[in-house]
């Protein structure tokens, strides 16, 4: 097995005095989709978010354990936060594309790291990115209109777009597909497993089918508390865990 | 009976908003009666792009260029004070403060709206005026600078508040985006927080620019009052507003020189309603995404 891309050791995490994440162990394999699916509220989100230290964000977070990028500790004192930011793309439930150009969201993250040199490396990398979101074909002839003109399931591929322009190693998805329509959901699906050769997938689903067409690995969280991991196949075939399996089946959810 | 009282009651209602909206018809037909004449005897083009106020002399002219030039070099002046300090205390008070600070810097800078202009006006002539006085070795401290000041943090409120709005305005996901590209909270703010609330921030401006361009007291107290071009920022002027207030006074009823202030009302009018429906088109513009 290749090294894991992202590993959590005794992960906790408390927003004041709630525990979320309860001493959490996890290994995401690198270029593979792994899959988060749990009943709302069981900090599969707040454990995605995590990994690129969003969760920073909200007031009065408290977290205890280790996760590691790569070899990186990425909590460790003294961390460059947006340096982490800028190796994990993050694609969020609800399209949130700025209210620019198609252009200009592609751009973004490449102008703020200031990871090109000049225009046309700059046009190079929007290009590069749209089409790797399957979304050039659609917007080429209007790179400079809003992208609020755009579709949702188009916005939500623009959103994946921006997240890999800037060659990230892990890409986090929050729920991608829980505000498209089921074509626009087809697609970003297809666009999962075209990614993962060259990206590590961490997609959170309410969606138990969606997991187990696209991801290799899942991972079912229940309580703030990760009850099984292992591959998609065997977790769907034979679920270790009663609670796994009574969730795969529906009893609740 | 209970239709009766609910008839009664949309109608009172009705009336109201009909009598607002007839006093503001009247005020334009009053304003309109009294200044319109005045343009058969002096032209335009005259009255708007020569320099010679002298409706007092024996040889009267309505060359209004120069009060013009004052409305315009104050209120811009008081914009250059008001759209950093606004825009700046409202990135602080959406963007960084606590929520502690932000429930006491809201209020207290939205207290500034509250003072009468004449008691900024008080303020200017006491206090501020001396001190530009002696600050560049002046003859007087009454000028464009202490009126563009006062005038400035006056709008403040204005611009703060509104701008303020906007920005609270942009959806959470935005800064969230932004965030876990890369960018630093600075960047955030300035590259997609302030960019998202552009139209509403250019609405507060627009409001800003129409309050300060039609305000009268402060001006008329701190301003100097020589109705000459300023050549520098430490000139007195005299805008629009203090030369109705303090000539209205030394006319005639009916005469040319009282028709010529009501046609400098006019002008006033024009480039406040203009503003305003400027600002409204920002504003509505952020409404409609």
């Amino acid at each position: 097995m290749v090294n894991p891309q992202i590993q959590a050791f005794g992960l906790n995490l408390w927003f004041g005095k709630n525990q979320v994440l309860n001493d959490i162990d996890l290994s995401v394999h690198t270029n593979k989709v792994t899959a988060m699916i749990g009943p709302s509220g069981c900090g599969k989100s707040t454990l995605l978010r995590c990994f690129n230290r969003m969760n920073d964000l909200i007031p009065e977070t408290r977290i205890t354990g280790k996760v590691t990028l790569g070899d990186r500790d990425i909590y460790a004192p003294g961390t460059d936060v947006t340096g982490i930011r800028s190796q994990v793309g993050m694609v969020f439930q609800k399209p949130n594309p700025f209210p620019k150009s198609i252009f200009n969201n592609v751009a973004y993250g490449l102008q703020v790291q200031d990871a090109v040199k000049n225009r046309s490396e700059l046009a190079d990398r929007v290009e590069a990115s749209l089409q790797a979101a399957w979304l050039w074909d659609e917007v080429k002839n209007r790179l400079h209109s809003s992208a609020m003109s755009l579709s949702g399931g188009q916005q939500q591929r623009l959103c994946m777009a921006r997240a890999l322009a800037t060659s990230p190693l892990v890409l986090l998805l929050d729920e991608p597909t829980s505000a498209l329509d089921p074509q626009s959901t087809a697609k970003i699906e297809e666009l999962c497993l075209e990614l993962k050769n060259s990206v590590t997938i961490l997609i959170v689903t309410h969606n138990v089918a969606q997991a187990g067409r696209i991801s290799e690995y899942t991972a079912f969280m229940y309580l703030g508390e990760l009850v099984e991991f292992g591959t998609t196949e065997k977790m769907f075939t034979v679920p270790a865990d009663k609670r796994t399996e009574a969730y795969l089946t529906g009893v609740f959810g | 009976m209970k239709i009766l009282k609910e008839k009664l009651f949309q109608v009172i209602t009705y009336a109201a908003a009909l009598f607002t909206i007839a006093s503001l018809l009247g005020i334009i037909a009053g304003i309109f009666g009294r200044g319109l004449p005045f343009f058969g005897k002096v032209s335009l083009p005259e009255f708007l792009f020569t320099n010679s106020w002298y409706p007092t002399h024996a040889e009267q002219s309505f060359g209004a260029w120069a009060l013009i030039a004052g409305s315009l070099a104050v209120t811009l002046g008081a914009l250059a004070i008001a759209i950093p300090l606004g825009l700046g205390s409202a990135i602080f008070i959406a963007e960084i403060a606590s929520s502690r600070l932000r429930e006491i810097a809201k209020p207290v800078i939205e207290l500034l709206a509250g003072i009468p202009s004449v008691v900024y006006g008080l303020f200017g002539m006491a206090f501020l005026a001396p001190l530009v006085r002696q600050w560049f070795d002046l003859d007087s401290g009454l000028n464009l600078f202490t009126a563009s000041v006062i005038l400035g943090v006056m709008i403040v409120p204005i611009v703060s508040s509104l701008s303020e709005d906007a920005l609270s305005a942009v959806p959470h996901n935005i800064r969230e985006a932004s965030l876990a590209l890369g960018a630093t909270r600075a960047e955030t703010i300035f590259k997609a927080v302030v960019p998202a609330a552009k139209s509403g921030i250019i609405g507060s401006v627009l409001l800003g620019f129409g309050r300060a361009i039609g305000e009268t007291m402060v001006v008329l107290m701190v301003s100097g009052g020589a109705a000459r071009i300023p050549g520098s920022i430490f000139d007195s002027v005299r805008p629009l507003t203090s030369t109705i207030a303090a000539e209205m006074g030394e006319t005639v009823m009916c005469d040319l020189h009282f028709q010529s202030l009501f046609a400098l009302a006019i002008l006033l009018f024009a480039i406040t309603f203009v503003t305003n429906l400027l600002s409204e088109a920002a504003f509505g513009k952020r409404r409609h995404g």
